[in-house]
Protein backbone atom coordinates (compact mmCIF):
# COMPACT_ATOMS: atom_id res chain seq x y z
CA UNK A 1 0.00 0.00 0.00
CA UNK A 2 2.63 2.36 -1.28
CA UNK A 3 -0.51 5.18 -2.46
CA UNK A 4 -1.77 6.15 0.86
CA UNK A 5 -3.39 9.75 -0.22
CA UNK A 6 -6.31 10.69 -1.68
CA UNK A 7 -9.71 8.50 -2.27
CA UNK A 8 -10.08 4.62 -2.43
CA UNK A 9 -9.74 3.33 -5.95
CA UNK A 10 -13.66 2.66 -7.78
CA UNK A 11 -14.77 -0.46 -8.10
CA UNK A 12 -17.83 -1.72 -9.76
CA UNK A 13 -19.94 -4.77 -8.45
CA UNK A 14 -21.09 -7.89 -10.26
CA UNK A 15 -23.73 -10.12 -8.60
CA UNK A 16 -25.38 -13.66 -9.24
CA UNK A 17 -28.36 -14.58 -8.45
CA UNK A 18 -30.22 -17.52 -6.75
CA UNK A 19 -31.86 -18.89 -10.15
CA UNK A 20 -28.06 -19.24 -12.24
CA UNK A 21 -28.67 -16.30 -14.21
CA UNK A 22 -25.23 -14.71 -15.90
CA UNK A 23 -23.38 -11.93 -13.12
CA UNK A 24 -25.37 -8.49 -13.75
CA UNK A 25 -23.82 -4.91 -12.70
CA UNK A 26 -25.43 -3.41 -9.53
CA UNK A 27 -23.47 -0.42 -9.00
CA UNK A 28 -20.13 0.52 -7.95
CA UNK A 29 -18.05 0.91 -4.50
CA UNK A 30 -15.23 2.78 -3.24
CA UNK A 31 -12.11 -0.01 -1.56
CA UNK A 32 -8.27 0.07 -1.72
CA UNK A 33 -8.41 -3.03 -3.24
CA UNK A 34 -10.19 -6.25 -4.98
CA UNK A 35 -10.34 -8.42 -1.15
CA UNK A 36 -11.56 -5.20 0.23
CA UNK A 37 -14.07 -4.73 -2.63
CA UNK A 38 -15.61 -8.26 -2.21
CA UNK A 39 -15.99 -7.00 1.58
CA UNK A 40 -17.59 -4.02 0.78
CA UNK A 41 -19.87 -5.92 -2.11
CA UNK A 42 -20.56 -8.31 0.72
CA UNK A 43 -21.97 -5.57 3.02
CA UNK A 44 -23.20 -3.21 0.77
CA UNK A 45 -25.10 -5.49 -2.54
CA UNK A 46 -26.19 -8.52 -0.41
CA UNK A 47 -27.89 -7.52 2.83
CA UNK A 48 -30.91 -8.59 1.48
CA UNK A 49 -30.10 -12.07 0.04
CA UNK A 50 -29.70 -10.82 -3.76
CA UNK A 51 -26.59 -12.90 -4.75
CA UNK A 52 -24.98 -16.18 -4.52
CA UNK A 53 -21.64 -14.59 -6.32
CA UNK A 54 -19.94 -11.69 -6.30
CA UNK A 55 -17.63 -10.43 -8.81
CA UNK A 56 -15.62 -7.11 -8.27
CA UNK A 57 -13.67 -5.39 -11.18
CA UNK A 58 -11.64 -2.06 -11.25
CA UNK A 59 -13.35 0.37 -12.81
CA UNK A 60 -10.03 1.49 -14.23
CA UNK A 61 -9.96 -1.54 -16.34
CA UNK A 62 -13.14 -1.73 -17.78
CA UNK A 63 -12.64 -0.35 -21.49
CA UNK A 64 -16.03 1.12 -22.38
CA UNK A 65 -17.56 2.06 -25.76
CA UNK A 66 -18.16 5.83 -26.36
CA UNK A 67 -21.45 7.52 -26.87
CA UNK A 68 -20.02 9.41 -29.64
CA UNK A 69 -19.00 5.84 -31.86
CA UNK A 70 -22.74 4.87 -31.10
CA UNK A 71 -23.91 5.27 -34.70
CA UNK A 72 -20.88 3.35 -36.25
CA UNK A 73 -21.06 0.77 -34.31
CA UNK A 74 -24.78 0.06 -33.44
CA UNK A 75 -26.55 1.48 -35.92
CA UNK A 76 -25.65 -0.75 -38.85
CA UNK A 77 -27.47 -3.70 -37.17
CA UNK A 78 -30.91 -2.08 -36.86
CA UNK A 79 -32.53 -3.04 -39.76
CA UNK A 80 -30.36 -6.52 -40.20
CA UNK A 81 -33.55 -8.20 -39.26
CA UNK A 82 -32.55 -11.63 -40.94
CA UNK A 83 -30.32 -11.95 -38.29
CA UNK A 84 -33.24 -12.96 -35.86
CA UNK A 85 -33.79 -16.52 -36.26
CA UNK A 86 -37.86 -16.08 -36.44
CA UNK A 87 -38.31 -17.36 -39.72
CA UNK A 88 -39.26 -20.86 -38.93
CA UNK A 89 -41.25 -22.96 -36.13
CA UNK A 90 -40.16 -23.95 -33.07
CA UNK A 91 -41.79 -27.45 -32.90
CA UNK A 92 -43.96 -27.52 -29.30
CA UNK A 93 -41.26 -29.99 -27.49
CA UNK A 94 -38.65 -27.43 -27.74
CA UNK A 95 -39.10 -26.25 -23.95
CA UNK A 96 -37.76 -23.09 -22.80
CA UNK A 97 -37.76 -20.39 -25.99
CA UNK B 1 -38.65 -8.34 -17.44
CA UNK B 2 -37.46 -4.79 -17.75
CA UNK B 3 -33.43 -5.77 -18.38
CA UNK B 4 -32.39 -2.60 -16.50
CA UNK B 5 -33.08 -3.74 -13.26
CA UNK B 6 -30.78 -5.18 -12.16
CA UNK B 7 -32.16 -5.93 -8.77
CA UNK B 8 -35.16 -7.73 -10.36
CA UNK B 9 -32.85 -9.94 -12.49
CA UNK B 10 -30.62 -11.48 -9.74
CA UNK B 11 -33.64 -11.42 -6.86
CA UNK B 12 -35.53 -15.25 -7.14
CA UNK B 13 -38.68 -13.80 -6.88
CA UNK B 14 -42.24 -13.48 -8.48
CA UNK B 15 -44.54 -10.48 -7.84
CA UNK B 16 -45.85 -11.64 -4.63
CA UNK B 17 -42.59 -13.05 -2.98
CA UNK B 18 -40.19 -9.64 -3.46
CA UNK B 19 -37.38 -9.42 -1.13
CA UNK B 20 -38.44 -5.83 -0.03
CA UNK B 21 -40.97 -7.63 2.20
CA UNK B 22 -38.60 -10.44 3.50
CA UNK B 23 -40.75 -13.22 1.59
CA UNK B 24 -37.46 -14.37 -0.38
CA UNK B 25 -35.34 -14.23 2.93
CA UNK B 26 -35.71 -18.13 4.56
CA UNK B 27 -36.58 -18.09 7.94
CA UNK B 28 -34.43 -19.64 10.42
CA UNK B 29 -35.53 -22.98 11.56
CA UNK B 30 -35.14 -22.02 15.03
CA UNK B 31 -37.66 -19.61 14.58
CA UNK B 32 -40.25 -22.39 14.55
CA UNK B 33 -39.25 -23.94 17.30
CA UNK B 34 -38.97 -20.92 19.18
CA UNK B 35 -42.10 -20.99 21.22
CA UNK B 36 -40.96 -24.31 22.26
CA UNK B 37 -41.63 -24.47 25.87
CA UNK B 38 -38.33 -26.05 26.09
CA UNK B 39 -37.24 -29.53 26.06
CA UNK B 40 -33.68 -28.90 28.42
CA UNK B 41 -33.57 -30.73 30.76
CA UNK B 42 -32.79 -28.25 33.38
CA UNK B 43 -34.40 -25.75 32.37
CA UNK B 44 -33.40 -23.89 35.26
CA UNK B 45 -29.56 -23.76 34.48
CA UNK B 46 -29.91 -22.89 31.21
CA UNK B 47 -31.22 -19.06 31.61
CA UNK B 48 -28.09 -17.91 33.54
CA UNK B 49 -25.69 -18.47 30.47
CA UNK B 50 -28.01 -17.33 27.99
CA UNK B 51 -28.41 -13.72 29.63
CA UNK B 52 -24.73 -13.47 30.16
CA UNK B 53 -24.01 -14.21 26.68
CA UNK B 54 -26.83 -12.40 25.48
CA UNK B 55 -25.89 -8.69 27.36
CA UNK B 56 -22.84 -9.61 25.79
CA UNK B 57 -24.18 -9.34 22.31
CA UNK B 58 -26.27 -7.16 23.39
CA UNK B 59 -23.33 -4.54 24.46
CA UNK B 60 -20.92 -4.85 21.42
CA UNK B 61 -23.76 -4.53 19.34
CA UNK B 62 -24.34 -1.03 20.97
CA UNK B 63 -20.64 -0.01 20.59
CA UNK B 64 -21.05 -0.87 16.91
CA UNK B 65 -23.86 1.33 16.35
CA UNK B 66 -22.04 4.31 17.56
CA UNK B 67 -19.91 4.27 14.81
CA UNK B 68 -23.27 4.65 12.70
CA UNK B 69 -22.37 7.86 10.90
CA UNK B 70 -19.21 8.24 11.86
CA UNK B 71 -17.26 5.53 10.05
CA UNK B 72 -14.39 6.72 8.04
CA UNK B 73 -15.84 5.61 4.73
CA UNK B 74 -19.69 4.58 3.23
CA UNK B 75 -18.86 0.94 2.92
CA UNK B 76 -17.61 0.31 6.26
CA UNK B 77 -20.84 2.08 7.87
CA UNK B 78 -22.53 -0.38 6.14
CA UNK B 79 -20.07 -3.31 7.20
CA UNK B 80 -20.57 -1.94 11.02
CA UNK B 81 -23.96 -1.30 10.85
CA UNK B 82 -24.38 -5.42 9.94
CA UNK B 83 -22.08 -6.95 12.45
CA UNK B 84 -24.05 -4.73 15.17
CA UNK B 85 -27.27 -5.90 13.86
CA UNK B 86 -26.09 -9.68 13.52
CA UNK B 87 -25.12 -9.39 17.16
CA UNK B 88 -28.59 -7.71 17.64
CA UNK B 89 -30.26 -10.69 16.78
CA UNK B 90 -28.33 -13.12 18.23
CA UNK B 91 -28.84 -11.03 21.29
CA UNK B 92 -32.61 -11.18 20.67
CA UNK B 93 -33.06 -14.86 20.39
CA UNK B 94 -30.69 -15.44 23.70
CA UNK B 95 -32.91 -13.08 25.67
CA UNK B 96 -36.27 -14.68 24.56
CA UNK B 97 -35.04 -18.19 25.29
CA UNK B 98 -33.90 -17.06 28.82
CA UNK B 99 -37.48 -15.62 29.57
CA UNK B 100 -38.85 -18.51 28.32
CA UNK B 101 -36.59 -20.92 30.46
CA UNK B 102 -36.59 -19.54 33.70
CA UNK B 103 -40.43 -19.70 33.82
CA UNK B 104 -40.70 -15.48 34.36
CA UNK B 105 -42.09 -15.08 31.18
CA UNK B 106 -39.98 -12.10 30.75
CA UNK B 107 -39.79 -10.33 26.66
CA UNK B 108 -36.93 -9.51 25.30
CA UNK B 109 -37.48 -5.71 26.27
CA UNK B 110 -37.53 -6.80 29.75
CA UNK B 111 -34.20 -7.93 29.74
CA UNK B 112 -32.54 -5.42 27.52
CA UNK B 113 -34.41 -1.74 28.53
CA UNK B 114 -36.09 -2.87 31.51
CA UNK B 115 -32.76 -3.47 34.40
CA UNK B 116 -30.25 -0.98 35.27
CA UNK B 117 -26.63 -0.61 34.39
CA UNK B 118 -25.34 -2.61 37.75
CA UNK B 119 -28.17 -6.09 36.56
CA UNK B 120 -26.60 -5.83 33.21
CA UNK B 121 -23.44 -9.02 32.92
CA UNK B 122 -21.06 -9.27 30.48
CA UNK B 123 -17.49 -9.18 29.86
CA UNK B 124 -15.08 -5.63 30.11
CA UNK B 125 -13.79 -6.07 26.49
CA UNK B 126 -17.24 -5.06 25.59
CA UNK B 127 -17.76 -1.86 27.64
CA UNK B 128 -14.85 -0.12 26.13
CA UNK B 129 -15.17 2.46 24.10
CA UNK B 130 -13.52 2.69 20.89
CA UNK B 131 -11.07 5.71 21.04
CA UNK B 132 -10.25 4.52 17.13
CA UNK B 133 -11.04 2.75 14.84
CA UNK B 134 -8.12 -0.03 15.57
CA UNK B 135 -9.49 -0.33 19.06
CA UNK B 136 -12.70 -1.51 17.07
CA UNK B 137 -11.02 -3.89 14.77
CA UNK B 138 -8.96 -5.13 17.16
CA UNK B 139 -11.49 -5.38 19.74
CA UNK B 140 -14.15 -7.36 17.39
CA UNK B 141 -11.35 -9.28 16.42
CA UNK B 142 -10.84 -10.52 19.98
CA UNK B 143 -14.49 -10.38 20.55
CA UNK B 144 -15.51 -12.68 17.20
CA UNK B 145 -12.30 -15.40 17.71
CA UNK B 146 -13.65 -16.10 21.15
CA UNK B 147 -17.41 -16.52 20.77
CA UNK B 148 -16.56 -18.15 17.25
CA UNK B 149 -15.04 -21.04 19.34
CA UNK B 150 -17.57 -20.72 22.16
CA UNK B 151 -20.45 -20.61 19.34
CA UNK B 152 -19.04 -23.72 17.72
CA UNK B 153 -19.35 -25.94 20.84
CA UNK B 154 -22.65 -24.13 21.34
CA UNK B 155 -23.70 -26.04 19.06
CA UNK B 156 -23.87 -29.66 20.28
CA UNK B 157 -25.92 -28.12 23.63
CA UNK B 158 -28.22 -30.18 24.60
CA UNK B 159 -30.97 -27.61 25.10
CA UNK B 160 -31.93 -27.63 21.34
CA UNK B 161 -32.99 -24.30 20.80
CA UNK B 162 -29.44 -22.78 22.24
CA UNK B 163 -27.95 -25.05 19.95
CA UNK B 164 -30.12 -23.55 16.69
CA UNK B 165 -29.09 -19.97 18.13
CA UNK B 166 -25.55 -21.33 18.09
CA UNK B 167 -25.22 -22.72 14.78
CA UNK B 168 -26.98 -19.76 13.17
CA UNK B 169 -24.73 -18.02 14.90
CA UNK B 170 -21.30 -19.42 13.99
CA UNK B 171 -21.71 -18.33 10.08
CA UNK B 172 -22.21 -14.50 10.68
CA UNK B 173 -19.50 -14.40 13.54
CA UNK B 174 -17.50 -16.59 11.24
CA UNK B 175 -17.53 -13.75 8.81
CA UNK B 176 -17.07 -10.82 11.28
CA UNK B 177 -13.67 -12.75 12.12
CA UNK B 178 -12.69 -12.08 8.66
CA UNK B 179 -14.01 -9.04 8.98
CA UNK B 180 -12.09 -7.53 11.82
CA UNK B 181 -9.14 -10.03 10.95
CA UNK B 182 -8.49 -8.25 7.54
CA UNK B 183 -8.81 -4.86 8.54
CA UNK B 184 -6.35 -5.38 11.86
CA UNK B 185 -3.69 -7.26 9.28
CA UNK B 186 -4.39 -4.06 6.70
CA UNK B 187 -3.62 -1.57 9.57
CA UNK B 188 -0.70 -3.69 10.99
CA UNK B 189 0.71 -3.48 6.83
CA UNK B 190 0.16 0.08 6.37
CA UNK B 191 1.77 2.72 7.38
CA UNK B 192 4.15 3.60 10.25
CA UNK B 193 0.86 5.42 11.82
CA UNK B 194 -1.89 2.95 11.66
CA UNK B 195 0.83 0.34 12.23
CA UNK B 196 1.44 2.66 15.86
CA UNK B 197 -1.96 2.88 16.37
CA UNK B 198 -3.39 -0.77 15.63
CA UNK B 199 -0.37 -1.57 17.62
CA UNK B 200 -1.80 0.25 20.59
CA UNK B 201 -5.39 -0.91 20.06
CA UNK B 202 -4.32 -4.55 21.26
CA UNK B 203 -2.16 -3.14 24.03
CA UNK B 204 -5.13 -1.52 25.30
CA UNK B 205 -7.58 -4.47 24.92
CA UNK B 206 -5.19 -7.16 26.18
CA UNK B 207 -5.90 -6.78 29.73
CA UNK B 208 -9.64 -7.56 29.00
CA UNK B 209 -8.69 -11.00 27.18
CA UNK B 210 -8.27 -13.24 30.49
CA UNK B 211 -11.83 -12.45 31.85
CA UNK B 212 -12.98 -14.28 28.36
CA UNK B 213 -11.27 -17.33 29.48
CA UNK B 214 -12.77 -17.34 33.00
CA UNK B 215 -15.07 -19.99 33.87
CA UNK B 216 -17.92 -19.18 36.10
CA UNK B 217 -20.09 -21.68 38.66
CA UNK B 218 -22.60 -21.23 36.34
CA UNK B 219 -20.58 -21.90 33.32
CA UNK B 220 -19.00 -24.89 34.75
CA UNK B 221 -22.31 -26.65 36.12
CA UNK B 222 -23.95 -26.16 32.55
CA UNK B 223 -21.23 -27.67 30.55
CA UNK B 224 -21.22 -30.53 33.14
CA UNK B 225 -24.98 -31.18 31.86
CA UNK B 226 -24.22 -30.88 28.63
CA UNK B 227 -26.12 -27.49 28.02
CA UNK B 228 -23.18 -24.94 27.76
CA UNK B 229 -19.63 -24.50 27.12
CA UNK B 230 -16.51 -23.69 29.46
CA UNK B 231 -14.32 -20.94 27.95
CA UNK B 232 -11.58 -21.86 29.02
CA UNK B 233 -12.03 -24.93 26.93
CA UNK B 234 -11.11 -22.41 23.87
CA UNK B 235 -8.60 -20.64 25.28
CA UNK B 236 -5.66 -22.81 23.16
CA UNK B 237 -8.39 -22.33 19.53
CA UNK B 238 -8.22 -18.67 20.14
CA UNK B 239 -4.33 -18.47 21.08
CA UNK B 240 -3.96 -20.21 17.74
CA UNK B 241 -5.87 -18.32 15.82
CA UNK B 242 -4.50 -14.97 16.67
CA UNK B 243 -1.15 -16.25 16.09
CA UNK B 244 -2.53 -16.69 12.55
CA UNK B 245 -4.05 -13.16 11.99
CA UNK B 246 -1.22 -11.37 13.93
CA UNK B 247 1.84 -13.14 12.21
CA UNK B 248 -0.08 -12.79 8.98
CA UNK B 249 0.87 -9.21 8.66
CA UNK B 250 4.11 -8.83 6.69
CA UNK B 251 4.95 -6.18 9.64
CA UNK B 252 4.48 -8.45 12.33
CA UNK B 253 2.16 -7.73 15.07
CA UNK B 254 4.18 -10.47 17.41
CA UNK B 255 4.74 -8.04 20.48
CA UNK B 256 1.18 -8.97 21.06
CA UNK B 257 1.29 -12.54 20.50
CA UNK B 258 3.38 -12.99 23.95
CA UNK B 259 0.82 -10.57 25.91
CA UNK B 260 -1.96 -12.93 25.48
CA UNK B 261 -0.14 -15.37 26.09
CA UNK B 262 1.25 -14.41 29.43
CA UNK B 263 -2.11 -13.28 30.41
CA UNK B 264 -2.80 -16.65 30.82
CA UNK B 265 0.35 -18.16 33.19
Amino acid sequence: MSDTSGDWPLYEVFLRGKRGLNHVHVGSLHAADAQMALHHARDVYTRRNEGVSIWVVASRDITASSPDEKDPFFAPSGDKVYRHPTFYAIPDNVPHM
Amino acid sequence: MDTYDAYQAITDVTEDQRWAFGAAIRRPALRRRYDDPGRCRRRRTCAPIAKCSVTTHFSLSHRLQQWVAHAPELEEEAALANIALDLLGQARFLLARAGTVDGSGRTEDDYAFQRGPAQFRHVRLVELVDSDFGVAMARLLVFSTWRLAVLDRLRASRDPVLAAIADKGVKEVTYHREYAAQWVIRLGDGTEFSHRRVQAALDQIAPFVGELFTDSDVETRLAAAGVGVRPSETRAEFDAALDAVLSAATRALSGVVGVWRSDED
